[in-house]
């Protein structure tokens, strides 16, 4: 992909574009939880469903190294976002 | 990035700590500086905490560094070249007896005479600085209005990104595991990836700061306490402006600037088993403290929740200087609060270690202190 993709929104949570993506790699992190901390992508209401797989990628190809080979981020709770309401009714 | 042999400082821990003491050293003049990371950048404690900056604290060296640390913040930016995400909606302290707002006030003289200006506000007032506030049940509030939050992540990377720029090597997922004594100083530190020889050596480890220590043969009396917090989804602004603590409530709660809320309470039998998961029961907890604090907040949705460690001492103070081993230098023991107290420990240990005057004297903060029973306890942590 060239430069021209670059205004490519990759992380729609968070409104993160492929261009800030690649600033980020090249500036030496080259995981997917390091991308995360940096800008956010990944972070939004869907937890990096649908931008973390086009991340990882990004880093393989721009690093040159397998994508199995790529750190992914963490996995954390809750699976899908919970209303602080029905979480608190329900510890009582 | 090609291993390097040889070093004048060898940083072990690449937190907000680590980072920042990198800075400064090659900042006033040490060039050849080198960082161990274990992980990736902000894979420890510093990624994981609430990050609140604060200048109301209830020692008086507590109080001389977050005032100091403030200022810092307020220039950051600038200095390093890379956003911080500073926002100074205030600190909001929140007492429920007569007892423990005796004690905050008794705080505040102490902020007061050293130059901090938090000062005591009505019931009414607190709720024009976070208007989504129910506090009928609290007897009163003091507050700081220069007191705030910043990005972790944003300020780890901005202090590593300047750190490279003038010369300092981090190196992550490389774990110290051996500190190379030879008569009575360090020479030298042991990796995953090799040795390194070195002319200072620097403990800024955190939570495992104390397994570190000890593979110099310093003993020092640390641990780390696991706590965990919470995200919600974004929302307007305006919702939590300051960062809203009480220490008998035992929460925490700000709203960042794009609209999150992050929350934290510290955990019933504080847990000291290093399992970086988040719990069922803090979630639901931390759920209904929010509600019965900010009951507008009920229909938000958590995002996510997680735990990170306190690096814990038993004053609740930090430890810094140098240790019975000369050149085997210590910078932790923040208990939870290096995040906002990294900046200005990264700038009195390298002024410190290149000939200059700190500009905060931090030989009271000494680990020999506990041997010696002269403790330096901080009232005001949660």
């Amino acid at each position: 992909m060239s430069d021209k993709d670059n205004d490519i929104i990759v992380c729609r949570c968070e409104e993160i574009t492929l261009g800030e993506i690649r600033e980020w790699i090249d500036r030496g992190y080259g995981s997917a939880g390091e991308i995360k901390r940096a800008l956010r992508a990944g972070m939004g209401p869907c937890q990096g469903r649908g931008c973390q797989d086009i991340i990882m990628r990004e880093i393989s190809r721009r690093l040159n190294i397998p994508l199995d080979q790529v750190e992914a981020g963490s996995v954390r709770p809750p699976v899908k976002p919970i209303k602080i309401g029905l979480l608190a009714d329900r510890g009582e | 990035m090609e291993w390097k042999n040889k070093a004048d400082v060898v940083v072990i821990g690449g937190g907000i700590i680590g980072t920042a003491t990198a800075y400064n050293l090659a900042k006033f003049g040490r060039k050849d500086v080198v960082v161990l990371e274990k992980g990736a950048v902000c894979s420890g404690s510093t990624g994981r905490c609430g990050a609140g900056i604060r200048a109301q604290w209830g020692t008086e060296m507590n109080c001389r560094l977050g005032l100091a640390c403030l200022d810092i913040f307020e220039q950051l930016d600038d200095e390093l070249g890379l956003p911080t995400g500073l926002n100074q909606g205030g600190y909001l302290l929140v007492a429920y007896t007569e007892k423990e707002f005796e004690n905050l006030k008794k705080g505040m003289a102490l902020q007061n005479g050293l130059g901090v200006k938090s000062r005591v506000v009505s019931l009414s007032e607190a709720r024009e600085i976070c208007p989504a506030l129910d506090a009928s049940d609290a007897v009163g509030f003091t507050y700081h209005a220069r007191d705030g939050h910043a990005d972790p992540f944003l300020t780890t990377f901005a202090y590593l990104e300047a750190a490279k720029r003038l010369g300092v090597a981090y190196f992550k997922h490389t774990e110290a595991t051996g500190v190379t004594v030879k008569g009575d100083k360090a020479v030298g530190v042991d990796t995953t990836r090799g040795h390194i020889d070195a002319d200072v050596v620097i403990n800024c480890a955190g939570p495992y700061a104390q397994y570190i220590a000890k593979l110099g043969g310093i003993d020092i009396p640390n641990w780390g306490e696991r706590h965990e917090a919470l995200i919600t989804e974004p929302v307007d602004p305006g919702v939590c402006p300051p960062m809203l603590m009480s220490f008998s409530g035992n929460y925490y709660i700000q709203q960042r600037p794009h609209g999150s809320i992050i929350c934290g309470v510290s955990p019933a039998g504080h847990p000291q088993d290093f399992k970086l998961r988040g719990t069922w029961q803090f979630i639901t907890h931390m759920s209904g403290v929010l509600k019965k604090m900010l009951p507008s907040v009920k229909d938000i949705r958590v995002v996510r929740h997680w735990s990170g460690l306190y690096d814990m001492t038993p004053d609740g103070s930090p430890i810094i200087g140098e240790t019975d081993v000369k050149n085997f230098y210590h910078s932790t023991g923040y208990s939870g609060h290096g995040f906002m107290l990294g900046p200005i420990a990264g700038r009195i240990l390298a002024q410190h270690l290149t000939g200059g005057n700190p500009d905060i004297d931090f030989s009271k903060l000494d680990y020999r202190r506990f041997a010696r029973g002269e403790l330096i306890i901080e009232p005001n942590i949660t």
